[in-house]
């Protein structure tokens, strides 16, 4: 069962295309990575999915109401939480959550149960006349989940909640996510850590307003790229980068941490072709040369440049 | 609709609870302000320096100076000697006004004939040198007035005036320009205090990005703006009856008219001063603007616009139609007629109806607005 259908959703802002012509369903429990750099059109798309932002045409079911004609009965049944962690610093933790209680309308019985609830998922049970601000940053995004979804929507919209975090908190948050999705809610997140793509059920990379890619992790792999990858460690890394980019049986070229993958192509036949150009003829010093299986990142790193070229 | 507009107004309040400098500020300004403003900005002028050179030291004389002196508009601060002195004394502002009473002032009197007096009044001040003039005027008429009938005694004829003139003021009997403040005041202070609080309350949740987990949410406009106004709407009340209170308090400012009627027509003003309010949320994008737009567009008109201390009568006619920028020239008279003439509502009903049409126009004008911003943000 698909709990998001989305159906050719435009956004224009004047003669500026935000998000051009997206489709796509998210099924029921499943968490959907929405991925793209800055400005490619994620939040925008977030933010129709959520009746905040009207689309220019197209349309998309959301917990089966439309966005277009329904706005607000899809905001009855989903819960968002963006990037700026939107909590009350001036307030305390329990005040906090007692305001999104109340704006989302939680009857009063339901109230302790959903407030400890939420203290348990951000950690902070006993910690509830804490300023807000005064909790660190991982904490905070524990919280600002815990009360975006305090009425326990089906549906959960996340754009970019990781961001500025630290990455054990990071893990520790995906942890939460995965609960929820245990849990049967629908969570669809936004984020641009391709490692954090990796614990998605499925994936769509978007550029420029456009979706380029789809399908879960292992797919995204294998259908949008054919030509081997190899991973370089060697010395000195720039030097080398930019000598390999010149080469006819190199495609791409890119540097993970102290190594360089490349993508090669036919014109690649064996590993003494690269040892002929870095070793001898420009005597750097190459420490290991392995095939290796490509990550996300190699994947969307092939996309976009093939898309440039 | 009501628990989550509870729901808003709680965390409203909560927040301005906490924050214990801008709740200071929001209180105690207003009272400070009606302090300033009562005591500084006063056009009664009393105890005006004079300095009397009395060159005849008669009996008649001295009798025309205590008659100016009983008056307490004038205080005598010197006593001159010499010619020199006159100059001297207006140059170094010592005295405001110099009486010149020549030698031959009580033998004239004796002859009746017409003696006179000369009077130098420092006219730097326009303003003030006019009003000295009148009193000036006012008293020797005064002892005029005394002196005739003995005169006319003297050749066995009545005093006879053909028209006396008998005014009195209305509802400001003693003419006190506090009284005439104190309604322009608190229409002032509550039209700042609306929109710069109403006005940076939405904007920093815009600027924070609360204002986006709230939108989210199934909670309406109706809903939000009501939530977050509330407790101003409060606050800017309670300020207005402090204002009443201290106005009392030291100048005798009391409500004649229906303070039920006030109370009812102040929640008006107070709500046509919060669409202002939403509308420069919705215009500006950080506090910083918005705080400046909220002054500039509270304060300025409300001091010069809306008759709170100058006269929209005597203005020019493009002025007069710019005077209606400012809900608070209709909150002013409104509340003249309430608190200085007691008046009912069958007097300034059609006051309340600009107040309204404030109200619509603006929130109107703040919807169409954001409707645009949307489109292209």
């Amino acid at each position: 069962m698909n709990s998001i259908e989305v159906k050719n959703l435009t956004k224009k802002f004047g003669n500026f295309t935000a998000v051009d012509k997206v489709s796509f369903n998210v099924k029921q429990g499943e968490i959907f990575g929405f991925l793209g750099a800055n400005g490619a059109g994620k939040s925008t798309t977030i933010r129709m999915l959520c009746g905040i932002l009207e689309p220019t045409f197209g349309d998309a079911l959301v917990g089966g109401f439309s966005v277009m004609k329904k706005p607000d009965k899809v905001k009855q049944n989903i819960g968002y939480m963006s990037q700026k962690f939107s909590l009350y610093n001036d307030l305390t933790v329990e005040e906090n959550i007692e305001f999104f209680a109340g704006v989302y309308g939680i009857e009063n019985h339901l109230l302790e149960k959903r407030k400890s609830w939420v203290l348990k998922i951000a950690n902070l049970s006993g910690k509830e006349k804490l300023l807000t601000g005064s909790l660190p940053g991982g904490i905070k995004q524990r919280l600002a989940l815990g009360t975006a979804v305090i009425h326990q929507p089906k549906i959960v919209f996340l754009d970019e909640p990781t961001s500025g975090v630290d990455p054990i908190s990071r893990r520790n948050f995906w942890e939460l996510i995965n609960n929820l999705s245990a849990d049967g809610t629908t969570v669809l997140v936004t984020t641009h850590y391709l490692e954090e793509a990796e614990y998605c059920n499925n994936i769509i990379l978007i550029d420029a307003g456009k979706i380029i890619a789809e399908g879960s992790s292992k797919e995204l792999k294998t259908n949008y790229l054919s030509n081997d990858i190899l991973e370089i460690e060697c010395e000195p890394v720039i030097d080398a980068l930019e000598i390999l980019e010149k080469e006819d049986f190199v495609e791409e070229t890119s540097i993970f941490g102290n190594n360089i993958h490349i993508n090669v192509n036919k014109n690649f036949k064996s590993i003494n072709q690269i040892k002929t150009v870095l070793s001898y003829k420009h005597s750097i010093d190459i420490k290991r040369i392995d095939k290796i299986a490509p990550t996300l990142e190699d994947v969307f790193i092939h996309l976009l440049e093939s898309k440039k070229k | 609709m009501i628990p989550r507009t509870k729901a808003i107004a709680l965390k409203e309040l909560k927040q301005l609870l906490r924050d214990k400098r801008f709740l200071f500020v929001l209180i105690f300004f207003p009272v400070f302000y009606l302090g300033l403003f009562g005591y500084a900005v006063n056009f009664d002028v009393h105890h005006i320096k004079l300095a009397v050179y009395d060159q005849d030291r008669s009996e008649e004389s001295r009798s025309f100076i205590n008659s100016m002196l009983a008056s307490q508009y004038f205080d005598l601060t010197i006593y001159i000697t010499n010619d020199s002195e006159v100059r001297e004394i207006l140059n170094d502002k010592d005295a405001q006004i110099v009486m010149v009473i020549p030698v031959d002032f009580s033998e004239k009197l004796f002859r009746k004939e017409n003696a006179k007096v000369q009077f130098l009044v420092d006219g730097v001040d326009g303003n003030t040198a006019i009003i000295i003039s009148n009193y000036v005027n006012g008293a020797a008429q005064n002892y005029n007035g005394k002196f005739q009938p003995e005169i006319l005694a003297q050749v066995g004829a009545a005093s006879y005036l053909p028209i006396e003139l008998e005014t009195r003021f209305w509802f400001n009997p003693s003419l006190e320009s506090t009284k005439f403040f104190v309604p322009g005041l608190i229409a002032m202070i509550l039209i700042v205090t609306a929109i710069v609080s109403v006005s940076l309350s939405l904007v920093r949740e815009k600027e924070r990005g609360t204002i986006e987990q709230i939108n989210v949410s199934s909670i309406n406009i109706i809903e939000l703006l009501v939530g977050k106004s509330l407790p101003y709407v409060i606050i800017a009340l309670i300020d207005a009856a402090f204002i009443l209170i201290v106005g009392y308090l030291l100048f005798d400012v009391v409500v004649q008219g229906n303070l039920l009627l006030l109370f009812f027509c102040t929640l008006i003003f107070i709500f046509a001063s919060t669409s202002i309010g939403v509308f420069v949320s919705v215009v500006a994008d950080t506090q910083q603007v918005a705080f400046s737009m909220a002054i500039f567009i509270s304060l300025l008109p409300s001091v010069i616009l809306s008759g709170f201390v100058f006269p929209i009568e005597s203005m020019p006619w493009i002025i007069q139609i710019l005077t209606n920028v400012t809900p608070a020239k209709f909150f002013i008279r409104i509340l003249r007629a309430i608190i200085l003439r007691g008046v009912g509502v069958q007097a300034f009903w059609d006051q309340l109806i600009y107040l309204t049409l404030f109200i619509f126009f603006f929130l109107g004008l703040a919807a169409i607005v954001s409707k645009r911003k949307e489109k292209t943000t």
